[in-house]
């Protein structure tokens, strides 16, 4: 999939978990899971099949004020590409 | 709690029959005699225990779970607390319809593993007729939209099939593709000579597999593991002893790996007979290899020791004859040359005809 344009979603086999511990999301998938950190967590949560990864910056853009968008959409982009190398995001139509 | 020392994933081991007779099979040498399996409500408090001590990923395994009668009840049990749970088998024996009920009661997630992908070399390994069974179980996985993980232990008998092993898993649109090489412990150990590939084998398979990890990327996940025996460093068992991994065995026995048990003088205890948390944090055993106060030389003071946390410990005593050892797959270890001999050993040996000694069916008859 490309996730420079389509809206995206995660994969049927991830499930986000609230983990009380950490006060943070576990994102799970077959026999292993990713400790999440509150923006990845923000940003996973996002990912829902209504937005693209543009949309999924800006949203966290009104979030950390005074960080720059560019480097917010860097992250955002790294963090779904790395999603993406390991099959948990879905292809919409 | 402590945070180092906080289990991600419950292995449950539900029972150690199987209609299988793999020669590298990694349940315990006397495993027939081993006849008392924990029943439904102690795992489900096992369940529910370890998810307040903070697991989130449960592996049902065995042996064989699908000859535990009540895998349904602990399925929908792990479920209603939120567990990923994943289903490790064989495939035999498995109906659509028992597959589907699974589904529906929360099951997360299936890995099949395969011998061969020649029907009758697989049947060989298996020690039964089981290919095409497993096939259609891998089939049944993918249709119903369970994600699927397709394993393949890997020895000098199947390592050649790389290619065709991951056109298979290709072919069956498995998400994961485990292409683990057999660990050296157990069933496989006593089999050493026969199953250990040459290092020019794994070379290749090594490098078929990071081939199909980058023409794969996003579709299906290719995980290559090199065996210890060829390796400059040890691995990282099981991510660092009683750290995120509980296993707890059919006979309800709590173990930081599934072979902890068979290293003499350590003392574990079961869930039947003391609360997990209180074995977790308090046990002898889950304690004897925490943090790094055990640690040998050269360990001691090596950079990767928060890496591998000096290797395997049943590795290291069955090698060494001492659990307290470095793992002697680390170039680094004491005792490395008595690997490099079975690698020397093995190149040498490497044409010779293969003979397996196969666990016997005893004890494997569904009740």
């Amino acid at each position: 999939m490309s996730i420079a344009t389509s809206k995206i979603r995660l994969s049927p086999k991830v499930r986000l978990r609230f983990d009380r511990r950490t006060g943070y999301d576990m994102l799970l998938y077959p026999e292993t899971g990713l400790e999440l950190n509150k923006t990845a967590m923000e940003i996973a949560r996002l990912c829902t099949g209504e937005w693209t990864i543009d949309e999924i910056a800006r949203h966290l853009a009104l979030i950390y004020v005074g960080v720059p968008p560019e480097e917010i959409k860097r992250q955002v982009h790294d963090f779904l590409d790395a999603l993406a190398g390991h099959g948990l995001l879905q292809d919409l139509p | 709690m402590n945070h180092e020392h906080r289990p991600y994933t419950l292995i449950a081991e539900l029972t150690y029959r199987c209609p299988l007779r793999c020669p590298y099979c990694s349940n315990p040498l006397d495993y027939a005699e081993q006849a008392d399996e924990i029943d439904t409500a102690t795992w489900l408090r096992v369940f529910h225990e370890a998810e307040e001590l903070g697991v989130v990923q449960l592996n049902l395994t065995g042996g064989e779970p699908l000859l535990r009668e009540d895998l349904e009840l602990l399925v929908e049990g792990a479920s209603k607390i939120e567990l990923y749970t994943n289903l490790i088998t064989s495939g035999i024996p498995l109906t659509f319809e028992r597959l589907a009920r699974l589904r529906a009661l929360g099951l997360n997630s299936v890995q099949v593993s395969i011998q061969s992908t020649r029907p009758s070399v697989s049947d060989r390994i298996a020690g039964s007729p089981s290919f095409n069974r497993k096939l259609e179980a891998m089939r049944w996985v993918t249709s119903l939209e369970l994600p699927l993980t397709m394993n393949v232990v890997l020895h000098r008998d199947n390592i050649s099939e790389i290619e065709d092993i991951i056109a298979l898993a290709e072919r069956v649109s498995a998400d994961r593709l485990e292409l683990a090489n057999a660990q050296y412990l157990g069933w496989a150990l006593k089999n050493r000579a026969a199953l250990l590939p040459t290092r020019d084998q794994i070379e290749r398979a090594r490098t078929a597999a990071a081939d199909a990890r980058a023409r794969l990327r996003g579709t299906m996940e290719v995980l290559f593991v090199t065996p210890d025996y060829y390796a400059a460093y040890p691995k990282s068992c099981m991510e660092g002893w009683g750290r995120r991994f509980i296993v707890v065995n059919p006979e309800g026995l709590a173990l930081p790996c599934h072979l902890a048990h068979t290293i003499p003088g350590l003392c574990f205890d079961k869930v039947t007979q003391r609360g997990l948390a209180d074995i977790w944090h308090h046990s002898m055993g889950f304690n004897r290899f925490r943090g790094d106060g055990w640690l040998p030389d050269p360990c001691r003071t090596c950079d990767r020791r928060a890496t591998d946390f000096g290797g395997c410990r049943c590795q290291a005593f069955h090698v060494t004859g001492d659990a307290g050892a470095t793992d002697p797959a680390c170039s680094l270890a004491p005792d490395h040359d008595y690997i490099e001999s079975v690698r020397t050993q093995t190149s040498l040996t490497a044409e010779m005809p293969i003979l397996f000694e196969y666990r016997t069916d005893r004890g494997s008859s569904p009740r």
